[in-house]
């Protein structure tokens, strides 16, 4: 009896890190973005969307789509999101960039839902899920107690692999370090000879391209569909917080310590798994507003 | 998808025209009621005094005084009339009433976010959970406690209209205890995190209504007696308008706008911020919950997926439609999305990428909404007459200095 509970918790932990590496990979966008510009940008549920369809027609077969191999699917699919990503940045928040921050909360959820409506559109994406075609054939690896398929591998594998890039883009180039200094001081950093416009513009393209490899990784294990991305988007949202919002590590983080919470939550109350999140973020928020890994900022008059 | 963005329009216009309640007849016949109070018993010494003061006065108020007596005795009938005639007329056109009774409700929501989020400044994206506390609560009580009280689904009775208003009245306080509940926590952070908890709490209501099967559960709270009737929106949404009108003029309206304005200059200033924050959430959370009740009683069954985050969304796009804080222009935007959601049926498909396109722009080119702070009233009626004039006389003189 008990060694049956110790497995299943072994396997719900194994899962909900499964899942929490996708939530990371979202929350990155999230805190990369309000770190620097300092607003919740709510159309990222929906690029991660975009981004898991455009793996879909990268991958499935011609005449239906590219025909490409998953690697080159989920590169194009970074490569598009990251432009989508810059054009929403230009085309919507950049005019507002000196407005109100509320103006610009609700332009992000006017985006928001223009994406997910355009794609639910019928001559677009048309509003029913469409299942993913199987690129790799899922198999089932026992360690012990714990069932891991191949898939599971290869979503904390190629979410690690981009959250290790990220740091090294970060904290050792050129662009990297033009991102700290924007979001330390967005004013003295222009004064210093950076150019605020191309670091927000890279700043998004860095967030919206992870968010689309997160969207082909979880459309690989279920399906593509146009709503595919509000709860996730959200709920990465909340794993930001978690994290310490416009941290870096803490969003990666706050991911896995979301998914972990889900699974186990969802152990033993099946149908309270949505929410948990929120659970957590109002817990947070009233116990360490500024996340587990973040720090303090007093509001300055 | 559509139906869920629809909403308060999942049900088909009510087949009876003419409702059997009696607090729909004497809705009716009190405004008739009131044309005879006015023409027989209130205008005839109104008139006189008026008259007598006009006359008799020397000074400019006791003038004024008269002028306004005068006024008031001529134009109440007038009012009464139009009013119980457009009731009277409205209640034998269902589709009308219909699209009225929707407005209703909107009204009531919009308003009652414009308390919070544009007179108070507190970007909400919950107010749905609010309507769902309230729907459900009401629904609860005349469908469990009803029978007991004289509530009978099948027939019209004379406790109805009474066990319906209490009903309501226990949702919008159980909303209100939910608002309290949520805004002494949340509301001490700002914005942006604000508004994601509130989505939160919307979101965690939603998820346990779907799972509380006592009250229906995904399939929804049915059998809801059919109580909501025009008059009956009419009337809640007056008040809700009323009564955030009323709040917005007074004292604690001005504490409200100065912590939308500025949170640390208004506690500088000595305005208990965290207290009337969570006063506004209080009272929009209110009327909210009336409006879940007029909305279950209504269409006879709450869903739990009609009160999610895009419906919010849909609250959020009217206030900010009609401009944050102006109260007119809340009932306005509530009025005109409500139609044009109907009359974009026929192409629901676009109908939210029209929405969602149209509150970007709106953000691009006009973020304080159409209207932004300004009330419509006696007062615009009289700046636009001054405008007019101004525009007048700015043309007259405009001819003869050209010249020279």
């Amino acid at each position: 009896m008990q060694d049956g509970a110790l497995s299943v918790f072994l396997q719900q932990l194994v899962n909900g890190l499964a899942w929490g590496s996708i939530y990371s990979l979202i929350a990155l966008g999230y805190t990369m973005v309000y770190g620097i510009l300092r607003f919740i940008n709510f159309a990222h549920g929906d690029i991660y969307m975009i981004g898991a369809y455009a793996g879909y027609f990268a991958v499935t077969p011609r005449p239906g789509g590219l025909g490409l191999g998953l690697f080159w699917g989920v590169l194009l699919a970074m490569a598009a999101c990251a432009l989508l990503g810059v054009i929403i940045e230009r085309a919507a928040y950049r005019p507002l960039r000196n407005a109100p921050r509320l103006t610009v909360l609700i332009t992000a959820i006017g985006v928001s839902l223009l994406l997910e409506n355009v794609a639910q559109h019928p001559s677009v994406f048309g509003p029913n899920p469409r299942p993913f075609p199987d690129v790799i054939a899922m198999r089932t690896l026992h360690l012990g107690p714990v069932a891991v398929s191949n898939l599971q591998l290869l979503i904390v594998g190629a979410s690690l692999a981009l959250m290790v890039v990220l740091q090294l883009i970060v904290n050792y180039t050129r662009i990297g370090r033009a991102m700290r200094a924007v979001s330390y001081d967005r004013e003295t950093a222009a004064l210093m000879g950076v150019n605020t416009d191309t670091v927000i513009s890279a700043t998004f393209a860095f967030g919206s391209a992870l968010a689309a490899a997160a969207g082909v990784l979880v459309a690989l294990v279920s399906q593509v569909e146009p709503l595919m991305g509000i709860m996730p988007g959200i709920k990465a949202f909340v794993a930001a917080v978690l994290g310490g919002i416009g941290n870096v590590p803490g969003a990666m983080v706050g991911g896995l310590v979301l998914g972990v919470s889900e699974y186990m939550v969802a152990w033993h109350w099946p149908d309270f798994r949505d929410a948990i999140a929120f659970a957590l973020l109002i817990l947070i928020l009233l116990v360490r507003p500024t996340g587990i890994l973040g720090t303090g900022a007093v509001e300055k008059v | 998808m559509s139906d869920q963005t629809q909403t308060a329009g999942g049900a088909q216009p009510p087949s009876s025209p003419l409702p059997g309640n009696w607090f729909d007849i004497q809705a009716r016949s009190y405004a008739e009621w009131m044309f005879w109070v006015h023409l027989l018993i209130l205008q005839p010494p109104g008139f006189v005094v008026g008259l007598l003061f006009v006359v008799r006065c020397a000074t400019p108020e006791g003038k004024a005084v008269g002028t306004r007596l005068l006024k008031f005795s001529l134009v109440g009938p007038g009012v009464a009339i139009l009013i119980g005639a457009a009731l009277r007329f409205v209640s034998t056109q269902p589709y009308l009433s219909f699209i009225l009774v929707r407005v209703g409700i909107w009204v009531i929501l919009a308003t009652s976010l414009n308390l919070i989020n544009g007179i108070t400044g507190q970007f909400s994206l919950g107010h749905m959970g609010f309507a769902a506390v309230g729907g459900y609560t009401a629904a609860s009580i005349t469908v469990l406690l009803g029978p007991r009280l004289g509530v009978d689904p099948a027939n019209p009775g004379p406790a109805d209209p009474l066990v319906f208003f209490a009903a309501l009245v226990c949702g919008g306080v159980a909303a209100s205890v939910a608002g309290v509940l949520v805004g002494l926590p949340t509301l001490r952070l700002r914005g942006d995190y604000l508004a994601i908890a509130t989505l939160g709490f919307g979101e965690i209501v939603r998820v346990a209504l779907l799972n509380i099967p006592a009250l229906g559960g995904a399939a929804g709270f049915k059998g809801i007696p059919s109580f909501t009737t025009l008059s009956w929106a009419t009337l809640w949404a007056v008040a809700a308008v009323l009564v955030v009108r009323n709040i917005r003029f007074s004292r604690h309206g001005r504490a409200l706008l100065a912590v939308r304005e500025d949170e640390v200059a208004a506690e500088a200033m000595g305005v208990d911020t965290v207290r009337y924050k969570v006063r506004a959430f209080t009272i929009g959370a209110f009327f909210a919950g009336v409006a879940g009740g007029l909305l279950g009683h209504y269409i006879t069954i709450l869903v739990p997926k009609e009160f999610g985050f895009l419906n919010s969304i849909e609250v959020v796009v009217m206030v900010v439609l009609g401009g944050m804080g102006s109260i007119t222009g809340s009932v306005l935007a509530a009025a005109g999305l409500t139609y044009l959601s109907e009359a974009l049926r026929a192409v629901g498909d676009v109908r939210m990428i029209l929405y969602s396109l149209l509150l970007i722009l709106l953000m691009l080119t006009r973020p304080q909404g159409l209207l932004g702070q300004i009330e419509l009233g006696r007062d615009s009626v009289r700046r636009l007459r001054a405008l007019l004039g101004k525009w007048r006389r700015g043309r007259a003189p405009a001819k003869e200095e050209t010249p020279g």
